[in-house]
């Protein structure tokens, strides 16, 4: 039996704009205590009227022109109804009608293949605020705080068509996403942090037997890797029903952390009829051309187009090119070290390696260096100062404290041994010990070269410069 | 005679006495005509032009410091933490606020009698109602109790209420007057508007309270002359008269005769009466009960009990939702609640909301054609005049009462209700709408009117006799 799984998305993107959507409150209130980002507005005093933040729609406009959608020059506001108290006006101001934008898509990268997932819509919105329950859960709890700085945070929300066709699919778009916000500069994209949210619509089609099975919601997922895990999990729940001939009810399931699931969290029954109509209290959103045009021609490279200029221009391979565009800054970073160094191929290997192991051991995406110190180690090496391995072993140091490469050597007294009589003398001294191995290369054992260059750098603690050693072994045991 | 006084009577006195006169008044009249709320207890005396002049404010629009309760027991204790704007205004210009006036709740009616906490009296008779929803406002200027107060009118309420009391009541154009700190009843249609004792008092305060608010998106930024022209003739203006208001059946005898009466006085200023058709006014009524309520539904969704006043504790979330909102609302609001739900409900937004909202375009469209060719359209403000307390009770006879005012809203266009005459001792207000943005426009031809009219004294309005 052959099973297709079917997958849209519903991603919210908080924007970091300065001010909240229709109000003059700070927008970032992370770690703010509760409810001190809050005005009449935002927390539905009445008589209160929201106005709108104007940089929100130059962001939701970059969104939409990175994500090659049809921008539209009418849009308006409406209203989402329902009763919640973590939503003071008993409305959420959204746009149902006539969204910002419509009709794009954005190429993924799935096993070497470019996949293009198509965007059905993106629009503006606000946040709600947040339930902080008094107990451990919602159902234990018997009073619950209401924290309202988040009350009227931008959002854009980005709905795609059911294109991907695996959780792994799922993540990549995401990922993807991401990026392309982070290069925008209009969300921090943190999932962990709530800036970045993503809700799954998953089915899955018997092939056999020609069946579609129901459509199940998916929420809760504040990850990448929990974007795969739950899907994966609901991925199969479905085909086991499938399978067992049983229904796959209609329903919203959310990602249970503890164990690994996904639980119902409400059924097709308790759908909620939002009576959507026109914000009355806001005026359609026109967008003139030349704006729009403005604002494209203020974009920032994207990461596609950036993976193909390091290609033509720095000649290093496609996945050279696409481990460095992930990240806007570390892109950057790689640049301006390629322009001090002139070695496109060897900063990104040092790049790659090196200084990803670091920032992912010390989970910072924050580089705390200048290509200055990637420029003084690269001279270090290439005068013979110091070895490959020597730079290998500050360089953790280097990039942790932002000291300069020459600064941690000399602090540790690490200087590479070029002192021929020194290195002479060291390999001298090992023949004298271990006169078979001299016989051994003598008769014809070369390879035991190796074991005279070991020596030393044991003598040395690795200080010593490898090539000049080589040549004087092979010099010494050739005499 | 401080009860008679205008804004521009106090702007040519001594204005020492005048808030104390006021608070006066109010003790010894309010008893009886019940126009407050709440009365200041200590009135803050503000600088400016106007300093001195004693205002009302209706209750359903904010004032820092002083209850705003839309004449609900859901905001029975709620103090605004911010003055609306055009408070603001008055206040920077001086004049002072002395109360908080009686109003249906949440200003859904046209009789002061769904106030939730009672009912004002009409000064002309006690036994009738003052109109509404601004009753209240009318009731304390028509009374002598404050100079001029203001009003807010969704589909009539501050010119039906002026038409009973037998004062001034100014609807502008829609974006002229920030609705920041007005309790949003129905957004699309709400608009401030001054209640006064003569037509240039209108346009003074017009003049203050009129412009583009950063707090308020729908204001416009275009600037609006409502004074300089005021005491200009109407000679060669082209004034239309629908026939829909002879077709009216409820329309009183004695409305009118009045009415006729100032379609003579219209010819006598220079001006042509033309009878015309606006076929889609009939449907005027049904549309704004559709648009009203549905946008009210949604404004009034904030009152649930979590943040601000009535809480009323049950079991579970939900029960503390319906048990405060079905104690807090009366039974108006609640009935226009659950019409309002259902016209947006998905099954139901087509056939009804939707609906409205093309009805209203051609109406809107109707209405502009004919004020492309006219300076100005005249009806009766109501076709009946003041009502006795507790006369009408079916709600569908109570809406129908709005036929003449609720297409200003609809449209979004300004008018005027002026006294002229009386239809059984009770006051008859004459309607003045004119095109977008002509709000000077209309006031001119109002003053016209009250210069010319055979019930004014010296072009003065008649105001009652408050035997206390």
């Amino acid at each position: 039996m052959s099973y297709r799984t079917v997958i849209g998305l519903e991603i919210h993107v908080q924007l970091m704009t300065k001010t909240k959507a229709f109000c003059p409150c700070q927008a970032d209130v992370f770690e703010l205590p509760p409810n001190t980002a809050i005005c009449p507005v935002c927390t539905g005093q009445p008589g209160a009227l929201p106005i709108v933040n104007s940089s929100m729609i130059d962001y939701a406009v970059k969104i939409a022109l990175a994500l090659n959608c049809d921008i539209h020059e009418y849009s308006r506001f409406d209203r989402k109804n329902y009763f919640y108290p973590d939503l003071p006006k008993g409305y959420q101001i959204t746009q149902y009608f006539y969204p910002i934008a419509t009709s794009g898509y954005l190429d993924i990268d799935v096993d070497d293949q470019t996949k293009r997932i198509r965007i059905r819509r993106l629009h503006i919105e606000e946040d709600a605020g947040k339930l902080v329950h008094e107990g451990d859960s919602i159902t234990q709890a018997q009073y619950s705080f209401v924290d309202m700085n988040r009350c009227g945070i931008p959002l854009v929300e980005i709905v795609t068509e059911p294109d991907l066709s695996s959780p792994r699919e799922a993540r990549s778009f995401v990922e993807k996403l991401r990026t392309i916000l982070r290069y925008l500069e209009v969300s921090t994209g943190d999932m962990e942090k709530g800036a970045l949210r993503c809700d799954a619509n998953i089915s899955v089609v018997d092939e056999t037997n020609n069946i579609q099975s129901n459509r199940v919601e998916v929420k809760n997922m504040n990850s990448f890797r929990f974007i795969e895990k739950a899907l994966e999990y609901e991925q199969q729940r479905i085909i086991d029903s499938l399978r067992n001939g049983q229904n796959v009810e209609k329903e919203t399931r959310g990602w249970d952390l503890s164990t690994k699931t996904t639980v119902s969290m409400r059924g097709k029954e308790e759908e909620s009829d939002y009576r959507y109509f026109p914000e009355p209290d806001i005026p359609p959103v026109i967008l003139s051309k030349d704006r729009i045009e403005q604002i494209r021609s203020s974009l920032v490279e994207l990461p596609d187009q950036k993976i193909e200029r390091f290609i033509q221009r720095y000649k290093i391979p496609r996945y050279d090119a696409s481990v460095l565009a992930m990240n806007k800054e570390i892109a950057d970073f790689y640049e301006a070290c390629v322009k001090q160094t002139n070695k496109p191929k060897e900063v990104s290997n040092w790049i790659m390696t090196e200084m990803l192991r670091e920032m992912k051991q010390l989970e910072t995406e924050q580089i705390n260096i200048t290509p200055a110190h990637i420029f003084e180690l690269f001279s270090l090496m290439e005068k013979g100062e110091i070895s490959i391995k020597m730079a290998k072993d500050i360089f953790p140091e280097v990039f942790r404290t932002g000291r300069m490469p020459s600064e941690v050597l000399s602090e540790r007294g690490m200087k590479q041994i070029s002192d021929e009589k020194l290195i002479e003398q060291i390999i001298k001294r090992a023949m004298e010990q271990n006169p078979k191995a001299v016989e051994q290369y003598k008769s014809g054992k070369t390879n035991i070269v190796g074991y005279f260059v070991g020596q030393v750098m044991k003598e040395t603690r690795g200080s010593a410069n490898p090539q000049l050693v080589n040549e004087i072994v092979k010099r010494l045991l050739e005499g | 005679m401080f009860e008679k006084m205008t804004v521009e009577d106090c702007l040519n006195s001594n204005r020492e006495e005048l808030i104390e006169q006021s608070l006066e008044r109010i003790r010894s009249t309010d008893p009886l005509i019940k126009s407050f709320i709440s009365v200041a207890e200590k009135v803050q005396i503000n600088d400016g032009p106007y300093k001195g002049i004693p205002i009302a404010i209706k209750d359903n629009i904010t004032t820092k410091g002083l209850k705003t309760t839309c004449a609900s027991k859901i905001l029975e204790n709620y103090i605004a933490p911010y003055d609306a704007t055009c408070v603001k205004r008055l206040k920077d210009y001086g004049f002072a606020i002395v109360g908080k006036t009686n109003m249906d709740e949440f200003a859904m009616g046209s009789s002061t009698e769904r106030s939730a906490f009672f009912t004002t009296r009409n000064p002309w008779n006690i036994d009738c109602v003052p109109g509404g929803s601004s009753g209240g406002s009318a009731a304390a200027v028509a009374s002598g109790q404050v100079i001029a107060s203001l009003g807010s009118d969704t589909g009539g309420s501050v010119r039906q209420p002026a038409s009973f009391c037998g004062v001034v009541g100014f609807k502008p154009t829609y974006g002229l007057v920030s609705r920041y700190g007005l309790i949003a009843f129905a957004s699309s249609l709400d608009q401030v508007g001054p209640i006064t004792k003569s037509v240039k008092d209108a346009a003074l305060i017009m003049e203050i309270i009129a412009g583009k608010d950063p707090f308020d998106s729908t204001t416009v930024s275009r600037k609006v002359d409502f004074l300089s022209q005021i005491e200009e003739g109407v000679e060669k203006m082209k004034f239309a008269v629908p026939e829909e208001v002879y077709e009216y059946e409820q329309l009183d005898n004695e409305v009118a005769e009045r009415f006729e009466e100032a379609l003579k006085t219209a010819e006598k200023l220079g001006a042509s009466v033309k009878r015309v058709r606006i076929p889609s006014m009939k449907y005027a009524v049904a549309t704004y009960y559709v648009i009203a309520p549905a946008e009210a539904s949604s404004n009034l969704a904030r009152y649930d009990g979590v943040k601000y006043g009535l809480r009323i504790e049950e079991t579970g979330l939900k029960g503390t939702y319906m048990k405060t909102r079905n104690v807090g609302f009366g039974e108006e609001v609640r009935r226009r609640i659950v019409l309002g739900t259902f016209t947006l409900s998905a099954a139901y937004y087509e056939a009804y909301f939707n609906k409205a909202l093309k009805v209203r375009r051609i109406l809107s469209s109707d209405v502009n054609q004919i004020l492309d060719r006219f300076d100005a359209i005249l009806t009766p403000t109501s076709p009946v005049p003041a009502f006795k307390i507790g006369s009408v009770s079916d709600p569908l006879t109570y809406y129908l009462m709005d036929i003449f005012t609720v297409p200003a809203n609809l449209v979004g266009i300004p008018a005027i209700s002026i006294p002229f005459g009386f239809a059984r001792g009770m006051p008859v207000g004459l309607q003045i709408m004119g095109k977008r943005f002509d709000d000077g426009k209309v006031l001119r031809i109002a003053r016209n009117f009250e210069k010319r009219s055979p019930y004014n004294d010296n072009g003065r309005i008649p105001l009652p006799v408050v035997r206390i």
